[in-house]
């Protein structure tokens, strides 16, 4: 033992009296925390987006440093960072571009899930908080949309704010205490500001690890939704068809990362705006009360939803409907653990009926939101109702389809195929 | 859990206590929630308006537009044949008699939607019931592209909402309701408040 093992070690011996469960914690995350061996392309997403979760933060942190939460301030402030403050441009495109990239890596995250049947037993517990991580994400992503304050902004906060008008008595009333005034106005911009940058963030960060928390009890899913920890070889004690997350993962992770990174530094240096869809034009006009912008869609990755609101007609003098429409459509994910009664996990296994059915819901809901976006000619509404009846149907009737149709025998082992 | 061991006296205290701790949560989160409401200067800023008409009949169709509340409220003046030919639209409107009580205050609730006696003078909050644009004003009673028997009104840029001189939502467009009604009294005939209804009135 030289002097710098003795070093380390005295340390580690150290913190070891001190919190006898660290290296235990450390063990069952990392270095004991068995994965399949068999994740593919759509096992990048988990980590990606936490990756995009801390780029949000950092880059958050520092845009908070010269941002004015004030009506009169604001928009002039995130136009002082793009030029005047040294590479602040580059940080409010990493940070906007950063918003859209998560979304990008939850949705194929959450896709992963539904084809895999990631949510199934003993997995629910993981899906639900899943799930709730992406309704506060949206929340989240609402309202730092709201703070440049420009027209997109402004409009945008109107009509969703004025979403809760249409609850029933009190909707009024909600309105005026969710923006603080009689109009979206300066007390608005300022408590938004507020859940943005820390009330929304804390709560996704704790969700985030109660999510990993409730994964690493149950271990991953895998892609041919197999038992990996059904065997052992007879010798060495050892799973066959696990390997431990560090060093394996995190070095496939880290791969995954830098091509990741990659892309998004393209995005962020040459197409920042990606075309209109990840910063609206219109966002670049200063907020304006009295006059709307003519065209009022929000950012790409509430389309779908936004979709459903519109398609659904007012009827009995309210427009609730399409809003519970629209709200349903995000709750109604919490419930696939128990829709879905197909006898296999993976869409490997499942019935062709089944396959069809996860493939068309894919389409519908890329679909919606390409409609989303449009500005809603009678054919495209009728599409869009259409889709949303799709949309529903999936969900509702699931306990039924699921289990329509031959399925494949589960392989006991995992397959690989090289 | 009924385990005989434990005193109930014991278990009444402890169910005592948390309940007296809900109570001390809910009472703490009374600031919090209320620190959400309009500020008392939100409050003073939505204060009522006091308006100068005096110089309406400087020109004729002339409309003033004033901030109540942030929104923008007009105030314009309809002729005689303007009045005369909004009562022929009635079959072609959403709700004629302005029967939703959320739009048109009960002392406004009548054909010009005005105060009684009033009738001449409009007071309408310009902000389209569909999603918050601020429609034109396109009194001329002269054929519109958008309605062949334009009698004059307002029109909606954005979605193509159309309202007529009262500010009567037509039908078969986006906005499902007409516009809204402030609540208003006249000092006197030059003087407009907006935000306080007449004397006696609801």
């Amino acid at each position: 033992m030289n002097v710098i093992d003795k070093a380390v070690a005295g340390v580690t011996g150290w913190f070891n009296d001190r919190t006898p469960g660290l290296i235990p914690a450390y063990k069952k995350h990392m270095t004991e925390y068995y994965a399949p061996k068999n994740f593919n392309f759509f096992y990048y997403f988990g980590s990606l987006a936490l990756l995009v979760l801390v780029n949000q933060i950092v880059t958050g942190i520092f845009l908070t440093m010269h941002f004015k939460p004030s009506a009169a301030e604001a928009f002039a402030s995130v136009e002082y960072i793009m030029r005047d403050v040294p590479g602040g441009s580059t940080i409010r495109y990493m940070h906007s571009t950063g918003a859209s990239l998560f979304f990008i890596t939850v949705y194929f995250h959450m896709f992963r899930g539904l084809i895999y049947g990631s949510y199934q037993k003993p997995r629910e517990l993981v899906w639900l908080l899943g799930v709730l991580i992406f309704l506060v994400l949206m929340a989240e992503a609402f309202m730092g949309y709201v703070l440049p304050w420009g027209q997109m902004s402004y409009w945008g906060a109107q009509v969703i704010i004025n979403l809760f008008g249409t609850v029933p008595v009190i909707g009024p009333e909600l309105t005026e205490w969710i923006r603080g005034d009689y109009l979206v106005s300066d007390a608005t911009i300022n408590r938004f500001f507020a859940l943005h940058v820390i009330a929304m963030p804390l709560v996704i960060l704790l969700l985030v690890v109660l999510h990993l928390g409730a994964l690493h009890e149950v271990g991953s899913n895998n892609p041919e939704g197999v038992d990996v920890k059904k065997h052992k070889d007879k010798e060495t004690g050892k799973y066959l068809d696990a390997i431990p997350f560090h060093p394996y993962y995190t070095v496939k992770d880290l791969f995954g990362a830098g091509f990741f990174l990659t892309l998004a530094a393209f995005i962020v240096f040459f197409a920042p705006t990606f075309g209109g869809f990840f910063l609206e034009h219109d966002n670049f006009v200063p907020a304006n009360p009295l006059v709307t912008p003519a065209h009022i869609a929000p950012v790409w990755y509430f389309t779908p939803f936004y979709a459903m609101l519109r398609a659904i007609p007012s009827f009995f003098g309210t427009q609730i409907w399409g809003v519970l429409v629209m709200g349903g459509a995000t709750l109604i994910l919490f419930l696939l653990p128990w829709l879905d009664r197909s006898p296999v996990k993976s869409i490997r296994h499942r019935s062709v009926f089944s396959k069809v059915m996860i493939a068309l819901f894919t389409i519908s809901f890329i679909t919606l939101g390409w409609l989303g976006m449009q500005s809603g000619s009678p054919g495209q509404k009728l599409t869009a109702q259409i889709l949303t009846a799709f949309y529903f149907g999936f969900f509702i009737f699931m306990p039924w389809w699921s289990r329509i149709g031959e399925t494949k025998p589960v392989p006991d082992r995992v397959t690989m195929h090289d | 859990m009924a385990n005989e061991e434990v005193s109930s006296s014991r278990r009444n205290l402890l169910i005592a206590t948390g309940v007296v701790g809900a109570m001390g949560v809910v009472g703490a989160s009374v600031p919090f929630i209320s620190s959400f409401q309009p500020s008392a200067r939100a409050k003073t800023a939505g204060a009522p308006v006091d308006v100068d008409i005096s110089k309406i009949d400087n020109e004729p169709g002339m409309r003033m537009i004033v901030q109540w509340r942030g929104q923008p409220v007009w105030i314009f003046k309809r002729s005689k044949e303007q009045l005369a030919a909004m009562v022929t639209l009635d079959g072609r409107l959403v709700d004629p008699k302005s029967d939703n009580a959320d739009q048109t205050p009960a002392f406004a609730k009548n054909e010009a939607r005005t105060i009684v006696g009033k009738e001449n003078i409009a007071v309408i909050v310009g902000i389209c019931t569909h999603l918050g644009c601020s429609p034109s004003y396109v009194p001329e009673m002269i054929p519109q592209a958008y309605d062949s028997e334009w009698k004059g009104g307002f029109y909606c840029p954005c979605h193509q909402s159309r309202f007529d001189l009262a500010g009567r939502v037509f039908q078969g467009v986006p906005a499902p309701s007409n516009l809204k009604v402030p609540p208003y009294h006249f000092v006197d005939d030059a003087h407009v408040v907006i935000g306080v209804p007449p004397e006696g009135a609801a």
